[in-house]
């Protein structure tokens, strides 16, 4: 089984073919049609596109997390290490899920148990994976709020999540993420729920701590200035799969992607003058309910001809780790 | 916390004394002279008005209310017409019997309710869940009388593990207690079993698709600790709230009970009280399960605030 895995070392996650289905009344969803990826040790890498184009899905799908009545994921690996996340066990699962893949949600508002404290929430996480007594666990929560820059930290242990505001929980949960020392942390929408001036102060403990931990992150956003300032490499994701893959640097300066090119387009510019409407990208997403024939942009692309709606493109090399799921990427390229 | 308990108790106060009234016009507003009705059928004139004065329903209804309700702030209940001893000493004689009932039929219908529940949410559609849809119809739909019949053919009747009816004392042996109680307890606590389960899996559900449920999978939480640490905790206050109402149908329940299982309880006790007309009996029952009731509301709600720190009075 593992006779193809590159043995290089520098590998974290390799996502191969991952897809993933809901299941409903009378339909099926295909909410991720076969994407692959990788994160390598130590590295940030952004996952951008609009909402429902599966980024948490498959953040979700990497951690099983889906609810298991309504989603299964039907093809593909998760390797982790080289091993396959798919084939463990539920134990198994759940020996990793917290210690070495971590991960902090979109809302700070729900997704801390509000019956709990905070210091206890996060205790519960280092007693999970360690054998460290409940006090030891309360010294190591007191510890994560001081590292992720909470005030009066042996106070706060003690408050519930009620008492503490958007930011201050969203740290919270950073601390508990982080707990562990996970190897992967997966970042979904960490800021989107936050007020503006929270979302950098958020934004730039999640890099901070990536800086000295030395953890890998995932980070889902549909935010490119937030990709721009915190990811090395960016995948962008449409309906389901990835259409360009790219480092940063390249992304932002040569998008292949007429879909990429539209997303960067929509980002309001200091620059360009407050009086002209800001572009966007006309139609709607697909639905996913249907089998897409062809590429499930071109209905929406402006570069679009007869090939793009017979055929699915291809993932092709457009440079040097820079590749696009596109018919015409040299052109939109050279537009 | 003080200053809302000082509040509950002036409403309880407010509800007590409604129920007073009603109580007292119980006896005042039923067909006929209570004097006559007491006396029973072959009374002379002169017995009726004997009667009548030694009950003082000679006076104003005002000065008849509040000289019986300072009696029974003074301790006072009243005597029982058919038994002619003070009701107080009566209903403390059945007190035990009653109160063994329903602290086992609470323990066992809670505890089986609760995890039923779990269970199924757990599982939804599983075949936990599908068994408790079956048995929830069934243990809703068929009266305590008729499960209690049942009982005594199948286990005592039958097979005889255990006796057909009667009640021992707990200080004549706690084993010999506990198996006069099995079925009495089983026949009442299979309603209460299936309202708890009903609204506990209710609960459970809404909570497990909480977002801080999946914050705990992502930590790596086993199913016990989610199920019992994260999301029943979280679930709790609904459920505690239908250990209340069950508490209050409790009482309703129990008369039934005693009755079918000749239980010499505070039912019984109620049940001759009413084909004897003996009022004063019906009416301190009434007051005194009304007071109960009140109270274990209150201790409800303020168990409230043990389970969710939001909750502040």
């Amino acid at each position: 089984m593992q006779m193809h895995q590159t043995a290089r070392n520098d590998l974290l996650l390799d996502v191969r073919n991952l897809e993933t289905h809901f299941f409903g009344e009378d339909s099926v969803t295909r909410a991720l049609g076969g994407i692959s990826f990788q994160v390598k040790k130590g590295e940030t890498l952004g996952v951008v596109g609009e909402s429902g184009c599966g980024k948490s899905v498959t953040a979700l799908s990497i951690l099983r997390l889906l609810p298991k009545v309504s989603a299964r994921t039907v093809g593909g690996e998760v390797r982790f290490h080289g091993r396959d996340l798919l084939d463990l066990s539920d134990r198994e699962m759940r020996k990793i899920r917290g210690d070495q893949i971590a991960m902090i949600f979109q809302e700070p508002m729900t997704s801390l148990n509000p019956v709990y404290t905070v210091g206890r929430q996060i205790a519960e996480a280092v007693q999970i994976h360690t054998k460290a007594s409940r006090s030891a666990a309360m010294k190591k929560a007191e510890e994560m709020l001081r590292l992720v820059r909470i005030a009066d930290p042996e106070r706060r242990v003690n408050n519930y999540p009620h008492e503490m505001s958007g930011g201050m929980r969203q740290r919270a949960m950073i601390a508990m993420a982080l707990a562990c020392s996970p190897e992967l942390l997966i970042a979904d929408e960490p800021t989107t729920a936050l007020d503006v001036t929270i979302q950098a102060q958020i934004l730039r403990l999640i890099v901070d701590l990536k800086e000295r931990t030395g953890t890998a992150v995932m980070f889902i956003t549909h935010d490119l200035g937030v990709v721009a300032e915190t990811c090395q490499r960016v995948i962008v994701m449409y309906a389901g799969r990835i259409v360009e893959q790219a480092n940063v640097i390249d992304l932002f300066a040569r998008p292949a992607h007429p879909y990429t090119q539209g997303l960067m387009r929509s980002v309001p510019d200091r620059r360009r003058g407050r009086q002209r409407r800001l572009p966007e990208i006309p139609g709607i997403v697909p639905s996913l309910r249907e089998p897409i024939v062809g590429c499930s942009f071109a209905p929406r692309c402006p570069f679009a001809i007869d090939i793009c709606r017979e055929k699915r493109p291809p993932f092709l090399d457009v440079g040097s780790s820079h590749a696009a799921a596109c018919w015409r990427a040299e052109e939109v390229m050279g537009a | 916390m003080a200053a809302y308990i000082l509040r509950r108790m002036v409403s309880a106060i407010a509800v007590m004394a409604m129920v007073g009234v009603f109580v007292f016009l119980l006896l005042r507003l039923a067909p006929g002279d209570p004097a006559a009705i007491i006396a029973g059928r072959s009374a002379t004139e002169e017995m009726i008005a004997g009667i009548r004065e030694q009950l003082g329903l000679n006076d104003p209804m005002p000065v008849q209310f509040i000289r019986w309700v300072r009696d029974m702030l003074g301790g006072d209940f009243g005597t029982s017409i058919f038994a002619g001893r003070p009701v107080l000493e009566l209903i403390s004689q059945r007190l035990e019997p009653t109160i063994s009932l329903s602290i086992l039929t609470m323990i066992l219908s809670v505890t089986i309710g609760v995890s039923f529940g779990i269970l199924a949410a757990w599982r939804t559609g599983g075949l936990v869940d599908r068994l408790l849809t079956a048995f929830s119809a069934f243990g809703y739909s068929i009266p305590v009388f008729v499960i209690g019949f049942f009982l005594i053919y199948f286990f005592a009747i039958r097979a005889h593990w255990l006796p057909v009816q009667g009640y021992v004392p707990i200080e004549l042996g706690i084993g010999r207690w506990f198996v006069h109680l099995v079925l009495p307890t089983v026949a009442l606590s299979l309603g209460y079993i299936a309202f708890i389960a009903r609204v506990t899996r209710a609960s459970m559900l809404e909570v497990l698709t909480e977002d801080y449920m999946r914050t705990a999978a992502a930590k790596g939480a086993s199913s016990y600790a989610m199920l019992f640490h994260h999301a029943l905790k979280n679930a709790g206050v609904p459920i505690l709230t239908v250990i209340g109402i069950s508490f209050a149908y409790l009482i309703g329940g129990v008369v039934l009970t005693e009755t079918v299982f000749n239980i010499p309880g505070i039912g019984r006790l109620v049940v001759d009280a009413i084909n004897n007309r003996d009022y004063p009996i019906i009416q301190s029952v009434l007051i005194l399960t009304s007071g109960l009731y009140v109270l274990v509301n209150l201790a409800i709600d303020l168990a409230y605030t043990l389970i969710d720190p939001r909750i502040r009075y």
